[in-house]
């Protein structure tokens, strides 16, 4: 007679883990960094590079203050998700201590606070990133001109000072690189009374968003696209918050397309489609039914369009999405699936 | 005759929500044809199933059996027949270990073979087309014809009533596990007159024979059998090869379209299923006259030295099973009762094949090799995504872990059918078919705690009542009684002194006399 240790079945390896699901995100989020890189310079990867070290930093104190062991959770990669995410929110020169406080809340108090990872409500890059746009709303809105605009391109020496220590090549200064979103344009254009079509005629415009952002946007969709692909997300909530965007605003636009900015370039603009395929999408803050993601991908899109029509501020990706976490619980609460052999079939 | 041979291609099959292609690796159990595996110096025939009521064995230490004499009667509710699987004698009948997640030992005949082999058969019956349905469903209770599939429910109760569809299930999903697809390509006609048997005793106007797409060489087998024993209504089928599409409530919505409604059972909808080495084993009973004493088995895996299928007796050890299989290779590291997808780890191989054991599978080292550690739930959905009974396990995970057994309940947990792909997309590496066999062991005592308490306060409270009634009658009669001496004492005297309130007063204050002190842990509302 032969023993053999025992153990619950399944008894295959599972294929998946936490590190390769999380590292599939970051793939697929290369191609919208390489487009960043291309139109704003090398001050997206500086970004990710600073945000990440503070990330895992954070994310090992934590963990050591919590009395975890941090090997596995090191490794899982959801922290340097986070960090990318943060970063491609941020304008590329951000000084280095915006960072360091976007982190300190997006690791510790978003993440770790709530439990660490799988227990947060909100999203921690969103948390971060709102938190430092609420505090610093003038340096997060110093956005450079992409590069078929831009009139400088600023090396990586001088991105790196410019970060850390916050100064730039001699006859430069931020007011001259910096150039107002296309969001922030259409907003503040349209309240000085022009027209759709006059706004649009501003050589920053492209075919639907801003030059730049709106290929920037293509990335993302790319990778987003990439995700589905691979599984790693449903569509629910990419078709949903894209889709609620382009059928609230169509209308609008159909009636006075002098007033409404035409539907794609509400698809096309800001944080729209980075936060439909990676950031709505995030598991761990997100609706895990089927139905209950068409809910949470609608709800963002409503709820960002409110706040790019009436909000303070141009963009609310960032914070309709950090409230949509907060109704998440509520709305897989509300929608589950219908069980096999439950009602009628 | 005119017969469907194989569906029209109008014949849809309906996809089932979940579910997941596995790498199915059978091919390994299926590169020799079924070998016989020989006699074992011993058989320990299990007569202990799942069931409350002890087992029951009809032989006594040193008495003869031949083949087919039945030996016990199970435990189960329906005192299905075991038999002895060869000729020889009864050298024990004791409480063995057997190869059951919930029964870890149970009572055993335990046979030592003669080698002679001497078969006692009952009466064939081959015309039996023309016999009533009461004669076969007899016939297949007195040869312990059970469900193959893994479950080994008694076959006769589930043809008990007639059903206009019969599923024949050759759609075997586990990976590893190839016992049906060997019996198909080798033995397709008995399943076909099987099938045929099975759809005579249940009146089914249709019945399905369903294979795996991934089996074409069954198919073909099943469709030449089909050919040269055509019967009415019967239509063979191949399902997407999709982990749990054997699946018994899977194969009916892949089928029909429809669901077997929660906490109900196929025949609720007009259904039947049964495994298609049952179909097999319920024609042997009828046209040959052989009970149940063997069935096929896969022995395979990277831990076995020479995988293949094996027509093994009921009662033979898993040892000596794998040493026919070329014995454990050096890599050799876990041992699987069934699938391993479902299947139950054992900790040692010194159990017999039941009627359930349709796989031995020997896990090597490098298949189990997993070096990532569990993380909480991320809320990927992945479970719920693949989940084929449409659960959301991340939900029953976080119930359970909150000890919340009414909102697992809630849930839905009972409609798990435990196939474990949950776990196994989860990326997390959660066990969570762990879980739910936990929170379903805990609801079914929970359930019994409750049945229990329900039966000792129905207890109470009929006796109190009784007593209360005895005690009412008890003063009553007194009462009467004294009624009768005072009217017989003063006569002209009103003929009832004592009012009914006197009476109803009196009871009131002798209850309450009588009532026990309320002690501790006494239940109390005797109201
Ligand atoms: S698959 Fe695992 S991690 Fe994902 S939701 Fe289900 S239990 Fe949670
Ligand atoms: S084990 Fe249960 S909960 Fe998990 S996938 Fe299978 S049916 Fe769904």
């Amino acid at each position: 007679m032969r023993r053999f240790p025992t153990a619950g079945a399944p008894h295959l390896p599972p294929p998946t883990r936490v590190r390769g699901v999380m590292a599939t995100v970051l793939l697929a989020l290369l191609p919208g960094i390489a487009a960043h890189a291309w139109y704003f310079g090398p001050g997206i990867v500086v970004q990710i590079a600073l945000a990440t070290a503070f990330a895992l930093g954070f994310e090992a104190m934590m963990l050591r203050v919590r009395g975890v062991p941090a090997a596995p959770f090191l490794g899982d990669l959801s922290a340097p998700v986070t960090a990318v995410l943060y970063a491609l929110c941020i304008p590329p020169l951000t000084p280095w201590w915006i960072t360091l406080l976007a982190m300190a809340t997006a690791i510790v108090l978003a993440k770790h606070l709530y439990g660490g990872l799988g227990r947060n409500l909100f999203n921690p890059a969103m948390a971060g990133y709102a938190t430092a746009l609420v505090c610093f709303p003038h340096a997060l809105s110093q956005w450079l001109a992409p590069a078929p605009l831009a009139t400088h391109a600023l090396a990586f020496g001088d991105t790196l000072s410019a970060i850390f220590l916050g100064h730039l090549p001699p006859g430069l200064d931020l007011d001259t690189l910096a150039q107002a979103t296309p969001l922030d344009a259409v907003r503040t254009l349209a309240r000085q009374g022009m027209t759709m079509p006059e706004i649009r005629a501003n050589p920053m415009f492209g075919d639907f968003g801003g030059k730049g952002w709106e290929w920037i946007a293509n990335a993302y969709a790319l990778g987003g696209l990439a995700l589905w692909w691979r599984r790693v997300i449903g569509w629910q909530v990419p078709v949903a918050v894209l889709g609620t965007t382009i059928l609230l605003t169509l209308p609008f636009w159909l009636a006075d397309p002098d007033l409404h900015p035409f539907p794609l370039q509400h698809v096309f603009s800001g944080g729209l489609m980075l936060g439909a395929w990676f950031v709505a999408t995030d598991p761990v803050t997100g609706c895990t039914t089927p139905r209950g993601r068409l809910l949470f991908g609608a709800g963002v899109a409503v709820l960002t369009l409110a706040i790019r029509r009436w909000g303070a501020y141009p963009d609310g990706v960032a914070f309709a999405v950090l409230i949509m976490n907060g109704a998440a619980p509520l709305i897989d609460r509300l929608t589950p699936p219908r069980a096999y052999g439950h009602g009628h079939a | 005759m005119a017969v469907n041979l194989r569906e029209s291609p109008s014949m849809r099959i309906h996809r089932f929500h979940g579910g997941m292609r596995l790498d199915l690796r059978k091919q390994a159990a299926l590169a020799r044809p079924i070998r016989a595996c020989p006699l074992p110096p011993e058989l320990a025939i299990p007569l202990a199933t799942r069931g409350e009521a002890p087992a029951r064995a009809l032989v006594a230490h040193g008495q003869r059996v031949r083949r087919g004499e039945a030996i016990g009667r199970a435990g189960d509710a329906h005192g299905t027949t075991l038999h002895a699987s060869t000729s020889g004698t009864v050298v024990a009948v004791e409480p063995r270990p057997l190869a059951d997640a919930e029964v870890r030992e149970g009572l055993c005949v335990v046979i030592e073979p003669d080698g002679a082999d001497e078969w006692l058969r009952l009466p064939p019956i081959a015309d039996w087309r023309a016999a009533p349905r009461e004669l076969l469903l007899e016939r297949l209770r007195d040869a312990g014809t059970v469900g193959l599939g893994g479950g080994a429910f008694p076959s006769a109760i589930k043809l008990a009533a007639a059903q206009p569809t019969l599923i024949v299930n050759g759609a075997e999903c586990e990976p590893y596990v190839a016992c049906d697809e060997a019996l198909l390509r080798e033995r397709a006609e008995e399943v076909v007159a099987g099938a045929a048997l099975l759809a005579h005793v249940l009146g089914a106007a249709r019945t399905f024979i369903a294979v795996e797409d991934a089996m074409p060489e069954a198919l073909a087998a099943l469709e030449i059998a089909l050919h040269d024993a055509p019967f009415a209504g019967a239509a063979l089928a191949a399902v997407p090869t999709r982990y749990p599409e054997g699946g018994e409530r899977q194969l009916i919505r892949a089928l029909t379209g429809r669901e077997v409604p929660s906490g109900g059972l196929p025949q609720d909808i007009g259904i039947v299923c049964h495994n298609v080495a049952t179909a097999a084993a319920a024609w042997r009973a009828v046209a040959r006259g052989e009970a149940l004493t063997s069935r096929i088995v896969t022995v395979t895996g990277a831990g076995v030295a020479e995988p293949g299928n094996f027509e093994a007796r009921i009662g033979t050890s898993l040892e000596w099973l794998v040493a026919q299989a070329g014995g454990y290779t050096a890599r050799a590291a876990r041992l699987l009762a069934g699938g391993p997808m479902m299947g139950i780890a054992l900790p040692h191989d010194g159990v017999p094949v039941s009627a359930a054991t349709h796989c031995v599978l020997v896990l090597a080292d490098h298949d189990l090799h997993d070096d990532a550690p569990e993380l909480p739930c991320i809320r990927c959905g992945e479970c719920a995504r693949v989940c084929p009974a449409q659960l959301l396990p991340q939900q029953l995970l976080a119930d359970l872990c909150a000890d919340d057994l009414a909102g697992a309940q809630a849930h839905a947990l009972a409609d798990c059918i435990e196939c474990g792909l949950c776990a196994y997309a989860c990326p997390s590496h959660i066990p969570l078919l762990d879980w739910y066999r936990w929170g379903k062991a805990e609801l079914r005592a929970q359930g019994d705690a409750r049945a229990r308490a329900d039966a000792a306060r129905g207890r109470f409270l009929a006796r109190e009542s009784r007593l209360a009634r005895e005690r009412a009658e008890r003063l009553q009669r007194s009462a009467a009684k004294r009624a009768d001496a005072a009217a017989s004492a003063q006569p002209g005297a009103p003929t009832s002194p004592i009012s009914k309130d006197a009476v109803l007063a009196a009871i009131a204050r002798a209850r309450a006399k009588k009532r026990p002190p309320p002690a501790g842990g006494a239940p109390k509302d005797g109201a």
